[in-house]
């Protein structure tokens, strides 16, 4: 599945896309596969309360399954407007 | 409704102009804009990063759920991504209604949803250069509860 990251979430990262393969159940499943990578995810998903998923362009919730889902996007705190 | 992303300025007067005229029956027209604002003299730029795709689906969305909730003829909405000097136009709201109450309040409900549900990140940069991502207000979060 893509992977998408926005603002700081990106930066933290170094990189705005990537297709991953996981067999992840849940967001929260694909979270702490991340965090094992690299220091570089640990620090982006450090504090998940700071953060928002969506799951094919619909905002969704830490604990929602993934199956299905083709495009994942995690952010901080939209500040539209 | 007519819901814009895009680069590029627009002219206030003339979207609002032009959105007033082509209401049929409608005795309220509201409009709402948000400027880059630059408290202390500080600010060099404002940049707006956001998710392609879901921006549009988001505001055609919160669109379709103002009309549903309130007495609304039309809505149209304009964001704006990339790179902002302080004094720029960054977006606008215009709603139209038979009467004011609805076309205020669906206005408000509109902004409230864009500022906290619209996948758009702005990021704040200064005249020497440091930037800094701009935090959302828990009171803007707040306001949702409302609705």
């Amino acid at each position: 599945m893509d992977v998408l990251y926005f603002a700081w979430v990106r930066e933290r990262i170094g990189l705005p896309k990537e297709t991953i393969d996981t067999s992840a159940v849940t967001v929260a499943d694909l979270v702490e596969e991340l965090r094992a990578r690299e220091e570089r995810y640990a620090m982006a998903f450090s504090d998940i309360s700071a953060l928002r998923v969506a799951l094919d362009q619909e905002l969704s919730e830490f604990d929602a399954p993934l199956d299905g889902v083709r495009e994942v996007a995690f952010f901080p705190p939209m500040t539209g407007g | 409704m007519d819901i814009r992303v895009q680069s590029d300025t627009f002219d206030l007067g003339h979207e609002a102009q032009v959105f007033a005229q082509r209401q049929q029956g409608m005795g309220a027209v509201v409009t709402f804009s948000g400027i880059v604002r630059d408290n202390d003299q500080t600010l060099q730029a404002m940049e707006i990063e956001q998710y392609p795709g879901m921006t549009l689906s988001q505001l055609q969305s919160f669109s379709a759920q103002a009309r549903d909730r309130f007495s609304l003829g039309d809505v149209l909405v304009i964001h704006r991504h990339g790179r902002l000097k302080p004094g720029d136009i960054i977006m606008m709201v215009a709603t139209s209604a038979p009467h004011r109450v609805d076309a205020f309040q669906a206005a408000e409900f509109l902004m409230d949803y864009l500022k906290s549900r619209a996948p758009f990140w702005k990021r704040e940069i200064a005249k020497d250069g440091s930037a800094t991502w701009v935090d959302a207000k828990s009171s803007d979060e707040d306001l949702l509860d409302r609705w």
